[in-house]
Parts: structure tokens; sequence; C-alpha cells
């Protein structure tokens, strides 16, 4: 693969994602701010059913997705030193995976001990 | 003797001057950089208020609690700027607003209104 190739990739994941990420945003301000979730039972039920619960998901990947290639330009266009940017790179491509991984295992247990 | 340019570029921050699109631009990056910093809080928040009845009302707690107040003001600005920002991009990026005053107006508009929006959204659930 060129680096054409992998550099257009990584804009048009960008643009993908914030799409999502952009409607998602919006309908967060919305639901937090007309129906806001004052109880555990109230706000689970919401939070577990399918579809929000796969909203969730997809808005965790697309969200550290495009983190990912955001940070990664931030550190390739300021930080000259070549280590220190691998560094940096690796440092951030944990916390990422990590993220998402935490994510999914906050959501699976709840799922799970909604049903037990 | 031509000298080969040297790339890649390296940036520094420090030496340039940036138009009002360049800060707007900068801002949007900084934003990016907070909100990619804030999401272990966030999904702490999640896992807390996932749990049981109890942490649920630790996590609504914290999440009221004063003293984390900036620290929401500052993630507000970061989101809504970078939103704001970000849509301005993707309408760029298919060609509106891209003619050379409307662009300088459109970055203007996204430094000045996302203070409002984060007043008024503050007032809102304040």
């Amino acid at each position: 693969m060129s680096r054409y190739a992998s550099g257009f990739k990584a804009w048009l994941i960008q643009r993908i994602s914030a799409v999502y990420l952009a409607f998602v945003s919006l309908y967060g301000f919305y639901y937090f701010l007309f129906f806001t979730p004052l109880s555990y039972e109230s706000w689970t039920q919401w939070v577990l059913t399918t579809p929000i619960m796969l909203g969730i998901l997809l808005l965790l990947a697309f969200l550290l997705v495009h983190a990912w290639v955001g940070i990664r330009d931030i550190l390739i266009d300021y930080i000259s030193h070549t280590g220190m940017r691998l560094i940096l790179m690796s440092l951030v491509g944990m916390l990422i995976i990590a993220s998402g991984l935490w994510g999914f295992q906050i959501l699976l247990l709840a799922k799970l001990s909604q049903q037990a | 003797m031509i000298k080969k340019s040297e790339r890649p570029v390296f940036l520094n921050l420090f030496q340039i001057r940036l138009p009002i699109v360049g800060i707007m631009s900068i801002a949007h990056r900084a934003a990016g950089i907070l909100l990619f910093i804030s999401i272990p809080f966030w999904l702490y928040v999640l896992e807390l208020s996932l749990s049981s009845v109890e942490d649920f009302d630790r996590a609504a707690s914290l999440i009221k609690s004063l003293w984390l107040l900036p620290f929401y003001i500052i993630l507000l600005w970061a989101l809504i700027h970078h939103l704001l920002a970000g849509i301005r991009y993707l309408l760029l990026d298919i060609d509106i607003g891209i003619e050379k005053p409307a662009f300088r107006y459109t970055a203007q508009s996204v430094l000045y209104a996302t203070p409002i929006l984060v007043l008024i959204l503050l007032g809102v659930m304040l």
C-alpha cells in the first residue's frame, strides 16, 4: 500500500467517524438535557437496550479510532525527536486499546448482571 | 547545487504567529487532546453508574460536585469547539465556505459562538 493510500484512508476514517460522533454528541446533549436519568433503574434500562448499547459501543470504537488518527497527526507534526514520538505514540496506543477493552467490559458486565 | 528540501517538516509552535483561522485550528487540536485525556474519567463514571444503586448515586453526586465545575467548563468548551470546528471542516471538505472572506468569518464564528453556547448550556444545567 502506498503512503498516499494510507494517508487517504486515515483522512477518510477521520471524516466518517466525525459524522457519527457529531450526531451522537447532539443526541447526547438532547438526551441528558431533556431526559436526565434520575434513577439507577431507568438509566441501566436505557443504556442496556440493544440499540442504545450498540450505539454506545459504536461510539466507543469510532471515538477511539478518531482520537488515534488525530493524536497521531499531532505527534507527527510537533514531536521532532523520533524516539520520543515513538514512545508517545505507543503510550497513546496503549491508552486507546485499554480504554476500548475497559468500555467493552463495563457494558458486557452490566448486561450480564442485568440478565442474571 | 540545489539544496534538497528537508522532509518531514516539524513545526515549532513558538515561532509561528497565527491568523484567526490558525487560532481556531490549533484550538481544535488542543480541544481534541483535552477530550482524549478525559476518556478514562468518563469510562469510570459509566462503570460506577452501571454497577449498583449506591454507585449510581455516587456517580451522580460526582458529576454534580462543584469542585469539578472548572473541569466541566473546560471540557464543555473543548467538546463544543471541537464539534463546531469539526462541522466547519466537514463543510470545507465539500467546498462549502471555502471562498476567501467566508472561511475567515466561519472561523471567527466558531471561536465566538463556543463560549456563548457553553454559558447557555451551563445556565440550563445548573
